[in-house]
């Protein structure tokens, strides 16, 4: 069942949390919406659950409008951060919860609750209350209780924020197969960019109550649309050049730039990931700037070189395979050359906060 | 005794002993007083004192008022708990100070209020006089004052752990598909159950008990309008010193009861304040057992 949101906007007195939001989640995808706190996603989700009225804008499921129905008839099944079990009933009361407020038979009760327990690997918790279960197995608890009435969506806010980091890495895994299994049209609101690229068919990068970017994880990692998008979806580093007559001109290289076709020459960023930036004893044909290698670090899998251009004053972060580090042999100190093999530019606006 | 001080074991036991012996004094002894003298005249003059149509007629009232206060401030207190607890809204604040209004008035106080409101001289009271309704020195007026001195002790029990609960719990019965009513009777009141039976009891108790209040409003009618407290002081003022201790022996036995109950439910309702918080479970597995 796809999911519609249409100009949604959500005010908290003065403050505007979602700001004008049109995002489509296409029916049976599991779609992460992303952001840093404060950036509207958990008003966003609460807001497609019914939980949350909307101050303009509309709400559609499966081409039926809903904004106007309240959170207990739009059937989602609504997952929360801090779990909210009912922590006077035992775990299959929890789970049959939704099936008994439908008036359905005990006997009927029982074997669905049977079923989702087996599906959320907790048979023999069934007698356990909450407050015996272990911050995982009250999240699975959480997730079959909201399975247990078919909801046309799932909606899950920041399901594995209050678990510690291996139980997180396992939920998350365990998510995505489940997904694959029921394939119900999913929505997890996330701070965690590794999470969303590793679960999610496709994310919504929100930020400042507005939609950043949309797609699949590739097409976010790879081509980030704005600088947020970027510098949240990893670690990032800031080349500074200009752009003037369709030309970027970076570190003494000039190539095509389309973005900017005018005459007046404009300050421009270029962002480099560290595993897409090169270190080489000499200049290379393509822009290369001169650095001094200021530390290394070999623990983990790739090796972490800082270096410090020739400004004095641009630290950048490059990760090497280790091959090319036994190559190179990088010693604090040395004089090298950076070479970034792909750049992102964007060009500076008059009115960007962080320009520099 | 054990402790971290350094006070040497002399002066803890002393002052032990001091708050022993004060206690002894201005609670034992006279509990000891007032058994030897209702059991003074032996056990057949107890009961007959008991039996006395006008104390027993006294039992009944103040038994019947009881039950009125404790249910009419069951359901209020539990429906303002939750309102003041579950959402907010202009005028909570007041809501808040009114509920607590009658503990910061003194009893006689609040009769008097009443008095002045259903009494002759006022427009109401001459309106009820006209429909021939009788308020004042009748059970109606023993009813209202004891149910507005009685009014916040559910509330304020429940309120607590209504609002450390917080909506999460609620939100997630609604997403579910549960009614408003079916949130509340499921969800809700469980959670606040220890409170409520807290509540109750404090209730019950001063219900029975209180005096100031009902004497100024009941006109004190042998046979109709005396509760248990006002024949108490009745019987004692007529020279009647045994019957008095006799009726006494009976708020003796409420007030063993009440505190057996109350230290029985305080520490559910302890237990029910620490779970309501909502829990951020860190991952860690007290059993599993899987």
């Amino acid at each position: 069942m796809s999911i519609e949101v249409r100009n949604v906007t959500k005010k908290f007195g003065s403050y505007v949390a979602v700001n004008d939001v049109s995002v489509t989640i296409p029916s049976g995808q599991l779609v992460a919406l992303l952001g840093p706190s404060g950036s509207g996603k958990t008003t966003l989700l609460r807001v497609i659950a019914g939980l949350e009225q909307q101050d303009g804008g509309a709400v559609w499921m499966n081409g039926v409008d809903v904004t106007e129905q309240p959170a207990r008839v739009r059937n989602v099944g609504f997952v929360f951060q801090h779990y909210a079990l009912f922590k006077h009933m035992s775990v299959a009361e929890n789970i049959g919860f939704p099936l008994r407020v439908r008036k359905r038979r005990p006997a009927e009760i029982d074997s669905e609750v049977r079923q989702l327990l087996h599906l959320v690997r907790l048979e023999g918790f069934d007698k356990r209350y909450p407050s015996q279960l272990s911050g995982g197995q009250r999240q699975r608890v959480a997730l079959a209780r909201a399975l247990a009435a078919k909801p046309n969506v799932l909606l899950l806010d920041e399901p594995f924020g209050s678990l510690d980091a291996k139980v997180r890495m396992e939920l998350r895994q365990w998510l995505r197969r489940l997904h694959d299994e029921i394939s119900v049209t999913s929505v997890f609101v996330t701070h965690d960019q590794e999470e969303a690229l590793e679960v999610a068919d496709r994310i919504v990068v929100m930020n400042q109550g507005r939609v950043e970017q949309e797609g699949t994880p590739q097409e976010i990692f790879e081509h980030p649309k704005t600088k947020f998008v970027m510098s949240f979806l990893g670690a990032v580093n800031i080349f500074h050049g200009r752009v003037q007559k369709g030309r970027a001109i970076f570190g003494g290289h000039e190539e095509e730039f389309e973005d900017h076709p005018h005459e007046e020459a404009k300050p421009a960023q270029g962002y480099v990931r560290p595993h897409e930036l090169d270190i080489d004893r000499t200049p290379r044909a393509e822009r290369s700037y001169p650095a001094t290698v200021r530390h290394v670090n070999v623990a983990g899998p790739t090796v972490k070189v800082e270096l410090l251009l020739r400004d004095q004053q641009t630290v950048v972060q490059a990760y090497l395979g280790r091959e090319r580090y036994q190559e190179l042999k990088l010693q604090p100190g040395e004089a090298v050359y950076v070479v970034p093999r792909q750049l992102r530019i964007f060009v500076q606006d008059e009115d960007d906060e962080d320009s520099p | 005794m054990k402790g971290r001080t350094d006070t040497p074991w002399w002066v803890r036991y002393l002052v032990f002993l001091m708050a022993m012996g004060l206690a002894g004094v201005i609670l034992l002894v006279p509990l000891a007083n007032v058994l030897f003298r209702a059991f003074s005249g032996g056990l057949g003059a107890y009961f007959g004192a008991l039996a006395d149509p006008d104390t027993v007629h006294a039992v009944f009232l103040t038994l019947f008022v009881a039950v009125v206060s404790v249910v009419f401030n069951t359901v209020f207190g539990v429906a303002a708990a939750w309102a003041i607890g579950k959402y907010s809204f202009r005028g909570k604040a007041l809501l808040v100070t009114l509920i607590d209004l009658p503990f910061s008035v003194s009893p006689v106080i609040s009769g008097l209020i009443f008095v002045l409101l259903f009494g002759a001289p006022s427009a109401l009271g001459r309106w009820l006089d006209g429909h021939n309704v009788q308020i004042l020195f009748a059970t109606p007026g023993i009813v209202v004052a004891t149910l507005f001195v009685t009014f916040p002790f559910v509330a304020r029990e429940v309120l607590p752990i209504m609002e450390a609960t917080g909506t999460d719990q609620e939100e997630a019965a609604l997403t579910l598909g549960a009614s408003p009513w079916q949130t509340f009777r499921h969800v809700t009141l469980p959670t606040v159950k220890w409170g409520v039976i807290y509540g109750v009891l404090l209730c019950t108790a001063r219900a029975i008990g209180e005096f100031g209040a009902v004497a100024v409003v009941s006109g004190k009618i042998a046979g109709k309008t005396d509760t248990m407290s006002l024949r108490v002081e009745k019987l004692y003022q007529e020279y009647q010193g045994r019957a008095a201790f006799a009726v006494a022996t009976l708020f003796l036995g409420l007030a063993v009861v009440t505190l057996v109950l109350k230290s029985a439910v305080e520490w559910r309702v302890k237990r029910a304040l620490r779970e309501a918080a909502p829990s951020t479970g860190s991952g860690q597995a007290p059993s599993e057992a899987a």
